[in-house]
């Protein structure tokens, strides 16, 4: 298929003969009964992996296989923060490679996923946070990812509507700020990856579940079978985020994962009122505004396992508590709609992209609660461990037998807080 | 919100519960003799299973004891609990 490209000159053209001229942005075909590499989840992992394994190692012939349609799993469902200040050198690494593609993300895919670099502000609450950002800030500058710390006067110089009044329950007493941080459109990504990638020749088989995985003689993966019929595959690569441990059983490969519900919210749209994105891992929110005037707010994980994607109103209700608290004039909004998704944890809340212990069968899962910020990054590494049969450097760490080994890459008791 | 039944104190909210994880899990022992790869299933490795799962949950703010659960976690539904040394109901 030709390419359609998008600019303004081609929507002003467009324009001309009342927009009826646009195509399709990509085909809906039917599987085919063998592929090169097959990747398991149509998400914006799964998709960027797709485009990258066609665009950058060559491999002709790959399928995406998604349960549903593409970008309606977490994709769809978070609240598109992206930044990379995260406290450890193999952590630092990973993230700031995403943001950095996500710089020249809508360039690269000719599609404009809206990448917004407002600038994401982490709060502090109490003496403890004080000395856990500021050392956050510090390792981040180490690594040449930038960071700062605000007092709280510059903190509501950078977002008015905060309130740093000092008889709050919880005070600001400062904050840490990425100024490279924002967000992106979470639709636009997937349509992009998915647009780009089925120009490179990609099937991207939507309603196709995968209900096993065969293995040859020798224990190496041999293809996948599908609500759709058998697919042929020496190379399959699993993104499939809360779901991993389902699909992953079908080859009897245990890892490291718990599935949990995790929620978020939007307001009723307001004219822009909030320049930025604030965090508070103390409280426990996580705010921005949409360029649809929403405020997007992402609530916490309920506490316990499950596949429902859905979950309690009292985990929400605890995030507007603090939402209400730090920006008292959000107090009179309306909720407009709240859902849940389903995160796969690891148990130090870092990923894994990874071989598995079965030849030919790829991991990409773990992202918890923040693997959209990865997408990007994510994507292009894994693309490179499974064209290539290893690890690129910046993933190499971010292996299942770090859990053997014990070289975990604690961000969790770094952060002391789902991110 | 869930409405757990604890075995002993009867169907109460979910806040008052916390959720300890999967059950059934039996520490290796004895632990110099255990090697890396039965440690890691041990601690890190999970079932995190789509379905009928079995699970440990402590009545916190009510009695304080442990139980076990099983509930299948597509629905959220509570299939039985039982207590705790129990084997898992069929």
């Amino acid at each position: 298929m030709s390419k359609q490209s998008f600019s303004a000159l081609s929507l002003f053209w467009r324009g001309l003969s009342r927009h009826r001229g646009w195509r399709q942005q990509w085909r809906k075909p039917d599987p085919e009964p063998q592929y090169d590499a097959v990747i398991v989840g149509g998400g914006g992992h799964g998709l960027g992996a797709a485009y990258y394994l066609a665009k950058e190692h060559g491999l002709g012939h790959i399928a995406v296989l998604e349960k549903g349609w593409i970008g309606g799993g977490n994709t769809g469902r978070n609240t598109t923060i992206i930044r990379s200040n995260y406290l450890f050198n193999e952590s630092a690494a990973l993230y700031d490679h995403s943001l950095k593609m996500w710089e020249n993300l809508s360039q690269a895919l000719d599609y404009n996923v809206m990448f917004s670099p407002r600038g994401v502000m982490m709060l502090a609450h109490t003496i403890h946070d004080i000395q856990v950002i500021k050392r956050h800030v510090h390792a981040n500058r180490c690594n040449g990812v930038d960071n700062e710390w605000l007092e709280p006067a510059a903190a509501k110089a950078f977002c008015p509507p905060l309130n740093i009044d000092s008889n709050i329950r919880y005070p600001v007493l400062g904050a840490a700020l990425q100024r490279r941080g924002g967000t992106a459109r979470h639709d636009a990504v997937a349509w992009g990856y998915a647009r780009a990638a089925d120009e490179l020749g990609v099937d991207i088989i939507e309603n196709c579940e995968v209900t096993g995985i065969r293995r040859d003689a020798s224990g190496a993966v041999a293809g996948v079978e599908t609500t759709r019929g058998y697919i042929q595959s020496k190379k399959i690569g699993v993104s499939a985020a809360g779901h991993t441990s389902v699909i992953l059983q079908l080859a009897g490969v245990r890892l490291p994962l718990e599935s949990f519900p995790l929620q978020a919210l939007v307001s009723e749209p307001v004219k822009p009122i909030f320049p930025c994105v604030v965090m508070s891992n103390t409280i426990h929110a996580y705010i921005s505004q949409s360029d649809k005037g929403e405020l997007v707010i992402g609530a916490g994980t309920d506490a316990y396992t499950s596949y429902t994607q859905r979950g309690a109103l009292h985990i929400n209700m605890h995030t507007l508590d603090a939402v209400c608290e730090l920006f008292p004039t959000f107090r009179r909004l309306a909720v407009l709609r709240n859902w849940g998704g389903i995160v796969d944890v690891t148990p130090d809340r870092s990923p894994i992209i990874a071989k598995t212990p079965v030849p030919g069968l790829y991991v990409n899962c773990g992202w918890g609660t923040g693997g959209f910020k990865a997408t990007p990054g994510a994507a292009h590494l894994f693309a490179w461990t499974m064209a290539r049969d290893e690890p690129h450097p910046i993933n190499a760490p971010f292996s299942i037998e770090r859990f053997r080994d014990g070289v975990l890459i604690d961000e969790a008791a770094a952060a002391a807080v789902a991110h | 919100m869930l409405l757990i039944p604890c075995p002993y104190c009867g169907p109460r909210p979910e806040i008052e519960f916390t959720h300890g994880g999967e059950a059934h899990l039996i520490r290796p022992a004895p632990p110099a003799a255990v090697d890396e790869d039965t440690w890691s299933q041990f601690l890190y490795m999970r079932t995190n299973l789509k379905g009928a799962h079995a699970e440990r949950w402590r009545h916190a703010r009510g009695c304080g004891k442990f139980f076990n659960a099983l509930r299948d976690t597509s629905t959220d539904h509570f299939i039985a609990v039982y207590k705790t040394g129990e084997p898992r109901p069929a």
